[in-house]
């Protein structure tokens, strides 16, 4: 089935035959206009931590990689390694403030002030932060995440 | 690295993926499970769809924030009280009346009179809820006194009083109850640890397909966290105590004199109007003449905002700031009732000394006249002494006795109309007109409208939560003389939701600071309590004190209108019951009740603070607990 969605989506890149192995990639821009993904306000970064060039191509391996994070059968663990992936915008493996900055304007599609912002941002850095270094590394977001009630509701998945 | 983890996941779940032993059965329960999940799933979201106005309020609330979307829930929940109370006097006083009871025009009663026959079809009439109206179900006075009506033997005289008694018992629970739930939400309390964190990482739902619910979406997040700014802003401000302190104090004190000065302003206005009236009402204009309206509708629309312009002196977090306007505004409304009636009180008195003594002999008059009426219908056909066929009259020919209790229940029915349609009037006029110049004109005005004056308006939350909740209990009042009140307010009410939600998503733009409403609306149920309580002491006084009318309602004839009770417990239950029932109304039983239910209270209150306080020291120990790790 996730092989048919794959398909469709370029008919004539995408052979229907994988037994082959054959080196294919998706574009980003197809992608992130699924449905699944189009309302949602991080797409580009889903599709790019994802991706394993980086650039933001899927291949078929990739693609199934990211639904099965997405399901509802990942373990706990597994999502909270990919969504830290998905907030790391400048892909340096610690959630510093301007991640923080560009995920709360995505969000909230720009309508909190400057100084809203920044206030948010020294708060999660303040909640958060446990060794001190004033950015978010992994295992102070999978301390917070571990704890937090709604997690595991919104990133489930339908098929 | 992720493909081993894939492997490892492979070897694991063999058996689903048709290898090893077991596989059917496996595949059999996966299956099942994730029917089981999806079923849930849809029960819930069904659960949810059966909420009247779920998806409005929600929408509302992603809008325009919490305390907003508090006062519809609050609407949503008076509602449902007022359907309750509409089944009760449609099913149990209205519907066996029409359906059982004598029909129209077979008693005087139940006759428009010949005098007002012409008028009582035109639609000025009736909108006046005279007329037809008057002369039916809709109003106390249709109803008769005889015991029991139809094949059923449906006792209506005592389900009327019943119906009465039990509405306003309903509401004093439902109230109390809602309260109590409540306190006990509030309780629980919320892990506030990491507040900001889950609203930034967890609030965004993945499952998100549609762009309506989406813009949805980002405006909840946007609200949520605007309100958990306010909340930040207020926890971080510096106070200097004795400048706020002083601030605060001067405040309630220009608070308390705007209070006494509107009542002094009343006081005077309504003794002016007794000279006025005394001199002869010809010798005014229309100011003179309409004063006292004026000046307590001009008081009632100035001195909110001037509580709004004192309360910015006080500096409180804006829940707590909507509070006290609340509260200032009930006492304005309140102070000027008082003002208003002690005002009036002198006039009452003379007029009740001398009223009193005539209904009395208004009562014996109009009797007097009926027999003196009947005797001239058989004037010279039949001797003294034998008993003849009664004439047949026309019931509306027929001299009525007067019906205070109707025209109490009228004035209820049209004082709730005219707030009615004076309430979406000031919607219509102040919040869409006032939009929709504000958009046009704007390309043609000098300075810019929507930030300068008159710009949008903003939702008026204490306004309207004031509204419903004196209207409730003018419904509460007059429900017992008007049994049409709460089908009357039901229809208000539905059409109050609809017509104020469109107009709050259409006109109005939210606050400058969303602030997060208080989960529990305990502030609200308290102050409907309080005029639950004050709408039925003049009902319930009625009952016990005042005769009723002896010519219409289904207490005529009786010196009071519970005595439906005792007669009830007479004809309809064995005698040991009257006897039983006789010992337990003894004031001597009661009074030692009434003082074991005082001192219950005081030991459940004592041991819910100490729960409270255990439950403080536990929390307090479980955050150490955490820290500590």
């Amino acid at each position: 089935r996730l092989h048919g969605r794959y398909h469709e989506m370029a008919p004539n890149v995408v052979p229907m035959d994988y037994t082959k192995d054959p080196d294919v990639k998706l574009p980003m821009q197809l992608i992130i206009n699924m449905p699944e993904l189009k309302e949602n306000p991080f797409k580009e970064r889903i599709v790019a931590s994802f991706s394993e060039d980086g650039e933001g191509s899927l291949s078929f391996n990739d693609f199934v990689d990211m639904f099965s994070v997405l399901s509802e059968m990942a373990p706990r663990e597994l999502k909270a390694i990919y969504a830290f992936k998905i907030y790391d915008f400048n892909t340096d493996n610690f959630i510093c403030k301007a991640d923080l900055e560009k995920t709360l304007n995505k969000l909230t599609r720009e309508e909190l002030t400057a100084e809203e912002i920044t206030l948010v941002c020294e708060k999660v850095i303040e909640e958060a932060d446990m060794d001190g270094d004033g950015k978010l590394g992994f295992a102070d977001f999978e301390n917070m995440i571990s704890k937090a009630p709604d997690f595991l509701r919104y990133y489930f998945k339908k098929k | 690295s992720f493909s081993r983890e894939a492997q490892i996941f492979v070897e694991k779940f063999e058996g689903a993926l048709g290898k090893g032993k077991g596989k059917k059965f496996y595949a059999y329960k996966v299956m099942m499970t994730k029917k089981w999940m999806k079923f849930q799933r849809d029960f819930e979201n069904f659960k949810t769809a059966c909420i009247p106005w779920e998806m409005k309020i929600k929408e509302i609330e992603s809008h325009f924030g919490s305390s907003v979307a508090s006062y519809f829930i609050f609407l949503r929940w008076m509602y449902g009280i007022n359907m309750i109370l509409f089944g009760l006097t449609f099913g149990l006083v209205m519907v066996p009346e029409a359906l059982m009871g004598k029909p129209y025009g077979s008693l005087p009663r139940k006759t428009v009179p010949r005098a007002e026959e012409a008028t009582a079809m035109n639609f000025a009439t009736l909108w006046d809820f005279s007329g037809f109206a008057q002369y039916s179900v809709l109003f106390y006075g249709y109803y008769n006194n005889q015991r029991t009506i139809g094949w059923l033997k449906f006792r209506m005289p005592l389900s009327y009083f019943l119906v009465g008694v039990g509405s306003i018992g309903y509401s004093f629970m439902i109230v109390t109850r809602t309260m109590a739930k409540n306190a006990n939400d509030d309780g629980g309390g919320d892990d506030t640890s990491f507040n900001f964190s889950w609203k930034m990482f967890t609030s965004w739902d993945y499952l998100i397909g549609n762009p309506e619910t989406a813009d949805n979406k980002f405006a909840s997040i946007t609200t949520s966290f605007k309100e958990a700014i306010v909340e930040e802003q207020e926890s971080r401000k510096e106070e200097n105590i004795h400048l706020t302190r002083f601030l605060r104090v001067l405040a309630n004190f220009l608070a308390l004199c705007t209070l006494a000065g509107s009542g002094y302003l009343i006081f005077f206005v309504v003794r002016r109007s007794q000279q006025f009236a005394l001199e002869g009402l010809e010798n005014y204009g229309w100011w003179e003449r309409n004063e006292v309206n004026t000046v307590m509708s001009l008081l009632g629309m100035f001195c909110p905002t001037l509580f709004d312009v004192i309360s910015s002196l006080e500096n409180y977090h804006p829940r707590i700031a909507l509070r006290w306007q609340l509260g200032r505004i009930f006492a304005l409304f309140l102070g000027n009732l008082y003002t208003f009636i002690i005002a009036l009180m002198d006039e009452i008195n003379l007029k009740a000394r001398y009223l009193l003594p005539f209904t009395l002999e208004e009562e014996k008059i109009v009797k007097y006249n009926m027999t003196i009426w009947e005797a001239s219908l058989y004037n010279g056909t039949i001797p003294e002494n034998s008993t003849a066929p009664p004439i047949q009259v026309d019931p509306a020919d027929v001299p009525r006795g007067p019906c205070w209790e109707t025209m109490v229940g009228q004035e209820f029915v049209r004082l709730t109309v005219s707030d009615m349609m004076t309430t979406y009037i000031t919607i219509l006029i102040g919040d869409f007109l006032r939009a929709v110049f504000v958009r046009f004109f704007n390309y043609c005005w000098c300075w810019d409208l929507e930030y300068g004056f008159p710009s949008y308006s903003e939702f008026d939350i204490s306004g309207n939560v004031l509204g419903l909740i004196f209207n409730q209990g003018m419904i509460w009042m007059g429900s017992f003389y008007a049994p049409c009140l709460p089908a009357i307010n039901v229809f208000r009410l539905h059409t109050s939701m609809y017509l104020q939600c469109w107009a709050v998503m259409c006109c109005n733009v939210p606050q400058e600071r969303v602030f997060k409403a208080s989960r529990s609306n305990n502030f609200y149920m308290a102050m409907l309590l309080f005029i639950l309580f004050l709408s039925t002491l003049p009902a319930v006084y009625t009952i016990v004190s005042i005769p009723p009318s002896f010519d219409c309602g289904p207490f005529s004839g009786k010196t009071r209108m519970y005595e439906v009770i005792s007669e009830t417990l007479e004809h309809d239950f064995p005698s040991w019951f009257g006897k039983v029932f006789g010992y337990a109304s003894n004031p001597g039983l009661i009074l030692p009740f009434i003082l074991l239910m005082v001192l219950s209270l005081y030991y459940l209150n004592a041991t819910s603070k100490s729960y409270k306080e255990a439950n403080l020291e536990l929390k307090k120990k479980l955050q150490s607990v955490r820290i500590e790790n």
